[in-house]
C-alpha cells in the first residue's frame, strides 16, 4: 500500500484584521482575520516549513520533491531547489516546481502520490490583491506538504488513496499577467457556472473510482478561489452536513494552491482510523480524491494550534510588507545580493543550517569552520545540521540603524543546547519582549531581495511550542 | 613574552590634527595636507627630510599614492593600512618600528578619513555580503550587545546602566566643550543625552561617537636624536596590537562584558612599559569611547577598574578631567569626532597637549604633581571580534 506517511502545515504567524482594512478604507467592514506571509517570507519559505513539519519524526527521506504555488518566488529558476537544500535531501532526490496557478497543487500531489519512489508534494502560496479589493481581505497564506511512500516499518501510511477523477475546461474565471500585483476576476456567477457541474462530475467520478458512497463519507474538502462556486460543490455533494470541512476563510482566509492541503492537513489531524476523506479541488476545472484514514500513528500537523496563535499586523504594516506602500528607507548604503559562488560553497550552511563539530574536543561550530575555536584542532570537522536545534538568548540589541525592510532589526546572540553560538537575526517577535534567556527556535527566511536575488537563510523566532 | 618593546627606542618630535568635523570644503587630500603641514612644522623639518611614511586610512584613498598624490612626496616609501578604527594607531607603530629599526631616520605616521562625504548615517558598509548569512548589523548594534550582558552579569537594572552611559557621554561632551578642535564644542544636559532618540539597544544617538571628516600626524625620530627637534619630546613607551581569533559570535564562553583582545594587549604595552599601576602611574588616558559601553568596559579592560566596578567609577567621576585619571580629555572619539584613520594619532595629539603641558583650558593637574605617562587605546571590530591597540608615551626617558 503506497499513501501518505507524514505531513505538515505552516501557518505564519500574523494576522490582519479585515475590519482592520474596512476602519482605514472607509469599507464595509469584514469579519475575521486572514493569515499574513511576513516581509521576510515568500513561498518558498512557507514551503520550507511545511516541508520541515512533514518530514519531523518520519526515517523516509523524499527522493522526490514537487512544489506548487501560484506565486513562484522565482521565475525561469526552479523555486523547489531551494527547499529542497532546506531541507537537506540528498543530491540524487529529484526537485520541481509545478508553479504558476492553483491546479498546479493537484500535479504537485498526484505526481507524488504516483512516483515509485518516496515523494514530498509541497503546497504553498500567499495571495495578494489590490488594496480594498475582495482577494486582498479573503486571501491568506500558507503552506501544506504530504510525503507519500510505501507502507512499511520505517513509515507507516497514515492516509491511502482510494480513488480520483478530473474534470477539465478551458475558460476564463481568474487571471493573472505575469508580474502583475493582482488577479482579474470574470462575473462571479460566470465562474460558478461553469464550476458547479465540473465538480460535481469529478466527485461523482471519484467515489465511484474509490468504490465508496457521498454518504459514507466523514469529512467532504471542497476548496478553490471561486468562494461561490465551493460552498454550492460542498452542498451539492450528497454528504451528511456535519461532513463539511470548515473552509478556513474566516481565521486564515483562502490560501490558494495550499488552501486544499491546509484543509487536508486540518482534516487528517481530528480524524478516527477508517475515515473516508474526499476533497475536491475547484481550479479551472475540477479534481477529486478521496481518501481512507488508516489506524497507523499520526504526528499531527497542528492545524488548530496554528490556527489559534498568531499576532496581529497593522494595516499600514501589511500593506508595506506586500509592496503596496513604499516606505522612506534609513540614509544607509542600499543592501547588497549575495554572491553566487560564496553562496554555492556555503548551502549547507546558508539552506539546511549545517554547522560543524570537531570531532577532536566535540565543540559546535556556527557557521561550520576548518580549524576548532576550543581546541584549534584542524580539519577535524563533522557536518552538524542545527536547524532543529533549540536555542536561548545570551544578549540581545534591537538595531534602528541597519537596514531592514520591516525595521527595526533585532538581532540575538543564540547559545544551542548542546553546544554552539550564533548571532542571529530575529523574526515575529516584538522588539518589546525580548530578554535574556528567552527560548527560541530556527526558521527559514528570506531575509532581503536585492538586486533581483533573494537572500535566503534562517533566523530566531520565539519558542511557541507547537504554534507558528 | 608576547612582543619585546621598543622602549624609548624612538620619539614624537612633532605633531598635527585638523579640527575634526563636517569638512563640506575640504577633500581627504586637504586635510592630509593640512595635517602634514602642522606636523612638520611642529618638528620643523621639511616634507624632503622624512624618510618613509605610513598612511592609515579605511575608506578614503587606497595606495600609497593617497598620501603622495597630493602632498608631491617625490620617490619615498609611502605605505598605505588599515586595521579598522584601529588604522591610525596601527600607521604610528609600523612608522615607530620601522626608525627603531634603523631603516630610516625620520618616519612619519599620518591618518585621515572623510566620513561625511557618503550622505549616510554612520559608517558606509564595506565589502562584499558573501553567501549572505552574516547579520548585517550596524556598528552601534554589535555595541549595544555589551549593555544588557553587563547588566545582567553585575546585577545592575537597567536604569542604572543608562545613568551611567549617559554620564560617559556627558563628560565627554564635557571634555570637548573645551576643545576647539573638536566635532562637538559644547556641553550637553544629562536629560538631552539620556532622552535622545534610540539607534540600537538602550543606545541613544547621543551614546554614540560623531562620524566625521579629519586627519591628524605624527613625525617620529630615534630617541637619541629627540632633543635636536624639540624640547620636549614624546618618548615611546610601549606598542601593543593584538587580533583576536573573532570567537565571541561563534564560542558560547564569551560573554560580552569584556574585549579580550583588549585585556591581552593591554598587559602586554604595560609590561612593555614597566606600568603596574595604571590608575595611580598615568596622567591620562584616550580609549576608544565609539560607543558609552564600550568606554565603561574599557575602564575594566585596561585594568583601571576591577571586573563589575567601573559603572561607580564612572558615576563617582573617577575618569573626569579633575578625577583621579582623566579618560578622554579632549572629548574622545564621542565630542572629539571619529575619522575612523585619524582616531588613533588624534588621541596621541591629545599626549602630545597634555604632557607637554599645552593643553590650555583642559590641562590636567596631575602633569603638574608629577605624572608623566598617557595611554592610547583603539580597537576596530565588534565585541567578541576586534583588533585592539594599546599605546604609552611618556615625556621622559625611563631611568
Amino acid at each position: 500500500m503506497r499513501g501518505i506517511v507524514g505531513y505538515g502545515a505552516y501557518l505564519p504567524y500574523w494576522r490582519l484584521e479585515r475590519k482592520a482594512i474596512a476602519e482605514a478604507l472607509g469599507t464595509p467592514g469584514g469579519a475575521g482575520t486572514r493569515a499574513v506571509a511576513s516581509y521576510d517570507e515568500d513561498t518558498t519559505s512557507l514551503g520550507v516549513e511545511a516541508g520541515r513539519a512533514a518530514l519531523r519524526g518520519v526515517t523516509v527521506l523524499p527522493q522526490a520533491l514537487y512544489f506548487a504555488t501560484s506565486a513562484p518566488a522565482y521565475l525561469d529558476k526552479t523555486n523547489a531547489t531551494a527547499i529542497h537544500a532546506a531541507l537537506d535531501l540528498p543530491t540524487s532526490a529529484f526537485a520541481v516546481d509545478v508553479a504558476g496557478s492553483v491546479r498546479g497543487m493537484v500535479g504537485a500531489m498526484r505526481a507524488a502520490r504516483d512516483t515509485r519512489a518516496s515523494a514530498l508534494a509541497v503546497l504553498s502560496d500567499i495571495r495578494t490583491g489590490r488594496p480594498g479589493g475582495a482577494d486582498e481581505r479573503d486571501g491568506g497564506d500558507g503552506a501544506a506538504a504530504f510525503l507519500f511512500a510505501d507502507d512499511g516499518p520505517d513509515a507507516r501510511v497514515v492516509a491511502e488513496p482510494l480513488g480520483a477523477a478530473s474534470a477539465t475546461a478551458e475558460f476564463l474565471d481568474r487571471w493573472r499577467l505575469p508580474g502583475e500585483a493582482a488577479s482579474r476576476q470574470w462575473e462571479e456567477r460566470f465562474g460558478e457556472h461553469a464550476y458547479v457541474p465540473l465538480g460535481e462530475a469529478a466527485l461523482t467520478e471519484a467515489l465511484k473510482h474509490a468504490g465508496v458512497t457521498a454518504a459514507a463519507i466523514t469529512r467532504l474538502i471542497v476548496a478553490g478561489p471561486h468562494g461561490r462556486a465551493v460552498k454550492r460543490v460542498a452542498a451539492s455533494a450528497g454528504v451528511k452536513k456535519e461532513a463539511v470541512a470548515d473552509d478556513l476563510l474566516a481565521s486564515i482566509g483562502n490560501a490558494g494552491a495550499a488552501h486544499a492541503g491546509l484543509m487536508f492537513a486540518a482534516a487528517l489531524d481530528w480524524a478516527q482510523a477508517d475515515d473516508l476523506i474526499a476533497t475536491v479541488s475547484l481550479a479551472d476545472g475540477a479534481d477529486a480524491s478521496v481518501w481512507r484514514v488508516t489506524g497507523a500513528p499520526r504526528r499531527a500537523a497542528g492545524v488548530a494550534a496554528q490556527l489559534a496563535g498568531g499576532g496581529r499586523v497593522t494595516y499600514p504594516t501589511f500593506l508595506s510588507w506586500r509592496g503596496f506602500l513604499d516606505r522612506e528607507p534609513p540614509r544607509r548604503p542600499d543592501p547588497q545580493a549575495p554572491e553566487a559562488p560564496p553562496a554555492r560553497r556555503a548551502e549547507a550552511w546558508k539552506f539546511a543550517f549545517t554547522g560543524s563539530r570537531c570531532q577532536a574536543c566535540g565543540a559546535r561550530h556556527l557557521p561550520p569552520q576548518r580549524v576548532c575555536v576550543k581546541c584549534h584542532a584542524v580539519d577535524r570537522m563533522t557536518p552538524e545540521r542545527m536547524a532543529d536545534v533549540p536555542a536561548s538568548i545570551a544578549t540581545f540589541t534591537v538595531d534602528r540603524l541597519a537596514f531592514s525592510p520591516s525595521p527595526p532589526m533585532v538581532v540575538a546572540v543564540l547559545d544551542f543546547e548542546g553546544g554552539g553560538r550564533f548571532q542571529s537575526e530575529m523574526t515575529d517577535v516584538d522588539p518589546r519582549a525580548v530578554k535574556i534567556g528567552d527560548r527560541v527556535s530556527m526558521t527559514f527566511r528570506r531575509l532581503i531581495t536585492a538586486g533581483g536575488v533573494h537572500n535566503y537563510f534562517w533566523k530566531a523566532k520565539p519558542f511557541r511550542g507547537g504554534q507558528s | 613574552m608576547a612582543s619585546n618593546g621598543i622602549r624609548d627606542r624612538v620619539a614624537i618630535v612633532g605633531m598635527g590634527c585638523t579640527p575634526f568635523g563636517e569638512h563640506w570644503d575640504k577633500s581627504a587630500s586637504d586635510l592630509l595636507v593640512d595635517a602634514t603641514g602642522e606636523a612638520l612644522t611642529s618638528a620643523g623639518i621639511e616634507l624632503p627630510q622624512v624618510d618613509a611614511f605610513w598612511l592609515g586610512t579605511l575608506f578614503s584613498g587606497q595606495s600609497g599614492l593617497t598620501l603622495s598624490r597630493p602632498l608631491k612626496i617625490d620617490y619615498k616609501p609611502v605605505s598605505r593600512l588599515e586595521n579598522y578604527c584601529a588604522t591610525g594607531s596601527e600607521a604610528f607603530r609600523n612608522a615607530c618600528y620601522a626608525v627603531a629599526s634603523g631603516a630610516y631616520d625620520i618616519a612619519m605616521a599620518i591618518g585621515v578619513e572623510k566620513l561625511k562625504d557618503s550622505g549616510f548615517s554612520g559608517l558606509p558598509g564595506s565589502g562584499g555580503v558573501g553567501d549572505g548569512t552574516r547579520t548585517p548589523l550596524s556598528a552601534p548594534a554589535t555595541f549595544s550587545l555589551l549593555a544588557p550582558a553587563y547588566a545582567k552579569k553585575f546585577g545592575i537594572d537597567e536604569a542604572q546602566l543608562k545613568e551611567v552611559m549617559t554620564r560617559i557621554a556627558w563628560k565627554n561632551h564635557k571634555n570637548g566643550a573645551l576643545n576647539p578642535r573638536a566635532q562637538f564644542r559644547k556641553e550637553v544636559p544629562k536629560e538631552t543625552i539620556a532622552c535622545s532618540p534610540l539607534v540600537a539597544g538602550a543606545l541613544g544617538i547621543f551614546d554614540c561617537s560623531g562620524v566625521s571628516d579629519g586627519s591628524a600626524a605624527a613625525i617620529i625620530v630615534r630617541a637619541e636624536d629627540a632633543h635636536r627637534y624639540t624640547r620636549h619630546p614624546l618618548y615611546v613607551k610601549a606598542l601593543s596590537f593584538v587580533a583576536g581569533p573573532a570567537a565571541g559570535p561563534i564560542d558560547p564562553d564569551y560573554d560580552y562584558t569584556t574585549f579580550p583582545e583588549v585585556v591581552a594587549s593591554a598587559a602586554d604595552a604595560f609590561a612593555q612599559a614597566g606600568i603596574k599601576e595604571p590608575r595611580q602611574e598615568l596622567a591620562m588616558a584616550e580609549v576608544h569611547d565609539c560607543f558609552t559601553p564600550t568606554e565603561l568596559v574599557l575602564m575594566e579592560d585596561l585594568g583601571f577598574s576591577s571586573r563589575g566596578t567601573a559603572w561607580k567609577d564612572v558615576l563617582a567621576g573617577t575618569f573626569d578631567l579633575d578625577g583621579e585619571l582623566a579618560v578622554n580629555p579632549d572629548g574622545g572619539l564621542k565630542s572629539f569626532g571619529h575619522p575612523i584613520g585619524a582616531s588613533g594619532l588624534r588621541m596621541l595629539f591629545e599626549c602630545w597637549l597634555q604632557l607637554r603641558g599645552e593643553a590650555g583650558k583642559r590641562q590636567i593637574a596631575s602633569v603638574g604633581r608629577g605624572r608623566k605617562l598617557a595611554l592610547t587605546h583603539n580597537l576596530g571590530g565588534a565585541p567578541g571580534e576586534c583588533v585592539s591597540f594599546v599605546g604609552v608615551v611618556g615625556s621622559e626617558p625611563s631611568a
